[in-house]
């Protein structure tokens, strides 16, 4: 089996450069790479544009990359929860995207499916549409929006195996699979890194030949945004 | 003037046996909580799970599960998980049979502002944009005024919109409405004891009341 196996984040994210475009799983701070997200911080690579569906928190997630300025753009659906994220959007610092959250999934689908384009209904007489190609059919209005091209897309799996499968855990699959595919290099951060055939190939999520590293991430701290429970 | 656990009480009571239900974050997430007993129904959380069950006990919290919200929950025997693609595919292929959400405005067309005030705030529409342009049903749960005592039911919305021509019924502390498909919110109920006149006074579009309007019933 091909090798994807590399030694940690900081060789996995070596020659991510100032100015390239970054897919980043998850949903909130469910299923984040929170790995690479480090090394990123540490390196201090800015002028990012990074495709994510949120921006994290003020402390975790992206918000560590916006706090060290390292954001040019953000591509999101959902910014809220970012209070420094909002200071820099309205000061100018940030140019921010907001696209519906289906179209980020469906962009990032069409590019790991090789397709260049979607039509989706979402947007449809909103300020989404404006300057974009609509055509109608049978009888419904959809708006045309282009397949995502990322240098690099960066996901978190649960487990994998050295030739880059990938299996998720619960809803931490969200955004992740879909950029897997999407990305033009492709890097997986995994809780647990096992060898080939240790791993059923009938639950495999996201089939190796989408993934460029992986390596696997000790200690995550997998935060939680709004811990709900029952008496 | 109903609070806005009646209110989400009263929306329950619109959720059909055998039904796919989407919740948006707010009011519309209480509904959950008012499920009559005989009904069988399978919420959908469209960061990717169909199966939703309550809140987690301390012991089962689990990071790698939460709702759209962002809040940790369980899943119920049958769940189902998937990816973020597949999950706005089955709202697309219109698999939801009913999507429950707030709004800052709905005009007396059915269309929906509830995503963005522009220099006020700036989150995100989040996947709203696409439950209300594929719903085959929505339920908007929402306060008639706003803090300013304005009415949010309109002839025709000043926010930017989220949607055009999809909002079927308005449930408010005051009333529940339908949107007709030619135009215009139809007094359905009253909220017990509040009179027509208040309900005429805090509508802004056009209200359509036809013969005794009655009281909502709770059991």
């Amino acid at each position: 089996m091909i090798n994807k196996k590399v030694a940690n984040a900081e060789e996995a994210i070596n020659d991510i450069k100032d100015g390239d475009t970054l897919m980043l799983g998850g949903f909130g701070l469910c299923g984040i790479p929170e790995k690479c997200i480090a090394a990123l911080v540490s390196k201090g690579i800015k002028n990012l544009t990074c495709i994510s569906n949120n921006a994290g928190v003020d402390d975790f997630g992206i918000g560590l990359m916006l706090q060290q300025k390292q954001v040019k753009k953000m591509v999101s659906s959902y910014v809220g929860e970012n209070a420094e994220f909002e200071r820099q959007l309205l000061s100018g610092e940030l140019d921010v995207e907001l696209i519906p959250q289906g179209t980020l999934a469906f962009r990032c689908m069409a590019a790991g499916y090789g397709m260049p384009a979607i039509f989706t209904p979402a947007g449809i007489g909103t300020e989404v549409a404006i300057g974009k190609e609509v055509r109608n059919f049978n009888g419904k209005d959809y708006l045309l929006e282009k397949a995502f091209e990322a240098n690099f897309a960066i996901v978190k799996a649960w487990k994998g195996d050295t030739a880059g499968n990938l299996i998720f855990k619960a809803t931490s699959r969200n955004f992740n699979t879909v950029m897997a595919m999407a990305g033009r290099i492709t890097i997986a951060e995994v809780e647990e890194l096992v060898e080939p055939g240790e791993l059923d190939p009938n639950q495999i999520h996201v089939p190796g030949i989408y993934v460029h590293r992986i390596f696997k991430g000790s200690d995550y701290e997998k935060r939680i945004e709004k811990k709900t429970t029952s008496i | 003037m109903l609070d806005k656990e009646a209110i989400a009480k009263r929306i329950a009571q619109e959720i059909q046996n055998n039904s796919y239900v989407n919740l948006g974050i707010g009011i519309p997430t209480l509904v959950a909580n008012y499920i009559p007993k005989n009904i069988q129904v399978c919420f959908q959380s469209e960061n990717g799970l169909l199966g939703m069950g309550p809140f987690p006990r301390e012991i089962e919290v689990d990071p790698d599960l939460i709702n759209a919200g962002k809040q940790t929950i369980t899943m119920l025997p049958g769940a189902a998980i998937f990816d973020s693609a597949m999950s706005f595919g089955m709202i697309h292929a219109q698999k939801i049979d009913l999507t429950i959400l707030g709004a800052m405005e709905v005009s007396e067309n059915g269309d929906i502002a509830n995503w963005k005030i522009p220099g006020k705030m700036v989150k995100g529409m989040g996947g709203a944009m696409d439950l209300v342009a594929s719903a085959k049903n929505i339920i908007v749960a929402m306060q008639h005024v706003n803090k300013a005592g304005e009415s949010k039911l309109l002839q025709a919305c000043t926010l930017p919109l989220t949607g055009i021509r999809c909002v079927k019924k308005i449930v408010t502390e005051l009333a529940v409405l339908a949107v007709l498909p030619e135009g215009g919110f139809k007094l359905l109920e009253r909220a017990p004891g509040v009179s027509v006149e208040t309900i005429k006074k805090a509508t802004l579009g056009k209200l359509i009341i036809e013969g005794e309007i009655p009281e909502m019933a709770f059991d």
